[in-house]
């Protein structure tokens, strides 16, 4: 199986999901371009997350992060929540194949970025404003992914970096692929790369 | 559990014959056929009798006939080995936009040797247009290859037209014919064709067993130079066991050809008609008639293709997608892509295929437990939520 146990277990019956209506905060990261969706949604009361609910469009691995994050952070401070990292998830979950780490970067990311929604609001005291303009991700397209583990790139300028290997990238003038800019050599190609 | 297996498109399971077939070869059988002792030349009339029976099965004679390990294999030796061989009179290639990677990616790997190289589109059902071939060839223009069939949305291309227009201008077709050869019939003359790959794992021979049929007289430049194996054309000793294996199946398939047809056919058509009816939102992708016989694809809108497979897989039934999630490089099938077909839809894609064993029981469990299936990720799915809110206002 390409997936760990718990990792199925959470496929196949997630915790969780749905649609908070009357949120405190959401959170929507990621697009159909590069697989995957993912909204949280969540209620807070005295610095508290008293519920969370989340819907997902992708994979096996991305429903499993949503449910196991919302599980991770349910009864949490808000501070706590935040602390909770992609790297926490994946672990949690067992492990995930190496080109599926970047799902766990989504969930945590989801769930963040329905946090600062609440705080923006409740700053602004604004809550009217509820569920609309919820932050979205850049759309990136044909160069998607790391070439080293396959990952989602910040960036699609000539040089970005890979979140997940903490690496810069350049576009190599020989082959156009992404590669690592502290290397000698284009790692699809194999050309000189001069800096 | 009941395991329904709807993936041919992946692999077919081994004819038995083709394996009783194989055996001697692994076993006692063992000798070199470029051997000059008895113990080689045993096996290479048995390597040359399966020369015969590949190339009866296209209608080409045995000469016509390279063995390879693969038909990405025999795209890559016929596309680089042909535009490499032609170089003198030109360096522009045509390919169709939703060729295999392996003829896309042989095709990028000579642009960096300075062959130039034109993607003619398909329309929303994967055709391509003789015509914008036609429209495509300049002086320089040496190969066309677009392929006979189309693995992901099963459309079968008009090749004979294109291989038509292309002889008119002395430019050589070749046709990656691994999803058709040995499931549809296929005449290299009545095509008018070059050069054509196959592979046996697509009709019940063994993986590893696979051809490129070479039109006598074409000049092709070897991939993997040695000795004087398969004319000198591909070094190498022969995996002598595989090959035996292709040629059975060869054979079982030239005699077994309409029978097969015919009965994968009515489980499609079951599939085709009864899956939509069941499920809103879902689309056929690929052209209506002109199709593989053992083939039906389609897109579900608001979910992904890689959900879809596992929890098919947890119900026994084996299926395939082209979504970003279930490809290495997340990225989303250039085939459906290249039908103009959005992101967001093209990863719902799903692929069943199925083989001569499917019976229509198995394709009445797939239609009683996939809507279900459906019903759950779509309750998951951000996209269907503003989708169903959407229709309310």
């Amino acid at each position: 199986m390409i997936y760990s146990d718990k990792v199925m277990d959470h496929f196949s019956n997630p915790r969780n999901v749905g649609v908070l209506p009357d949120a405190d905060g959401v959170g929507q990261v990621g697009n159909p371009v590069c697989g995957d969706m993912m909204a949280f949604y969540i209620k807070v009361k005295d610095n508290r997350l008293t519920d969370i609910k989340f819907q997902t469009f992708g994979c096996g691995a991305a429903i499993a992060v949503s449910s196991i994050v919302s599980e991770m952070a349910m009864g949490k401070t808000l501070k706590e929540a935040m602390a909770i990292t992609n790297d926490r998830v994946a672990e949690e979950l067992g492990g995930l194949p190496k080109n599926k780490l970047h799902c766990s970067n989504l969930g945590a990311d989801a769930l963040h970025e329905a946090i600062k929604d609440y705080q923006s609001k409740s700053q602004a005291g604004a809550r009217e404003a509820a569920v609309a303009a919820s932050p979205t991700h850049d759309v990136h397209d044909e160069s998607c992914s790391c070439p080293y583990c396959d990952g989602p790139l910040e960036g699609r300028e000539e040089v970005c970096s890979c979140h997940h290997c903490d690496i810069e990238l350049m576009e190599c003038p020989e082959c156009g692929k992404y590669t690592n800019k502290a290397e000698e050599t284009c790692v699809s190609c194999g050309a000189k790369i001069v800096k | 559990m009941k395991r329904v297996y709807l993936d041919h498109i992946a692999a077919t399971p081994l004819h038995p014959d083709a394996l009783e077939a194989m055996l001697p070869f692994l076993r006692e059988r063992f000798g070199n056929p470029q051997s000059i002792h008895s113990d080689g030349q045993v096996v290479l009339e048995a390597v040359e009798e399966a020369r015969e029976k590949v190339g009866d099965l296209i209608n080409a004679s045995a000469g016509e006939i390279l063995f390879t390990a693969s038909g990405s294999e025999a795209n890559n030796m016929a596309v680089k080995g042909l535009a490499l061989a032609s170089r003198t009179r030109g360096t522009h290639l045509i390919f169709s936009a939703v060729e295999h990677l392996s003829v896309l990616n042989a095709a990028k790997s000579l642009e960096k040797s300075g062959f130039r190289a034109t993607l003619v589109p398909v329309d929303k059902t994967g055709l391509v247009d003789p015509r914008d071939v036609e429209k495509a060839l300049t002086k320089e223009t040496t190969l066309v290859s677009v392929m006979l069939a189309n693995s992901e949305v099963g459309t079968i291309e008009p090749i004979a037209e294109i291989a038509k227009i292309c002889r008119a201008r002395n430019v050589l077709v070749h046709t990656d014919a691994v999803a058709a050869a040995g499931n549809i019939p296929v005449d290299v003359k009545a095509l008018g064709l070059d050069a054509l790959s196959l592979a046996g794992d697509q009709f019940y021979g063994p993986k590893g067993g696979a051809a490129l049929f070479l039109k006598k007289g074409t000049r092709i430049l070897p991939l993997i130079d040695g000795g004087i194996q398969e004319g000198g054309r591909r070094g190498g000793t022969e995996n002598v066991a595989a090959i035996v294996g292709l040629g059975k199946a060869a054979e079982i398939a030239l005699a077994r050809m309409g029978e097969r047809m015919k009965k994968v056919r009515a489980l499609s058509d079951m599939l085709i008609e009864g899956l939509p009816k069941k499920i809103d939102h879902c689309v056929l992708t690929g052209h209506r008639e002109n199709r593989l016989p053992h083939h039906a694809s389609f897109c579900i809108e608001f979910i992904e293709g890689e959900a879809m497979l596992l929890s098919l897989d947890m119900k026994g039934i084996a299926a395939s997608s082209g979504s970003a999630c279930t490809s290495k490089a997340l990225k989303a099938s250039h085939v459906l892509l290249a039908m103009g077909m959005d992101h967001a839809l093209a990863q719902g894609s799903i692929v069943f295929s199925s083989l001569e064993s499917t019976s229509a029981e198995d394709i009445d469990y797939l239609l009683g437990v996939f809507p279900p299936i459906i019903d759950r990720l779509r309750k998951m799915s951000p996209l269907y939520t503003k989708f169903l809110e959407e229709k309310k206002k």
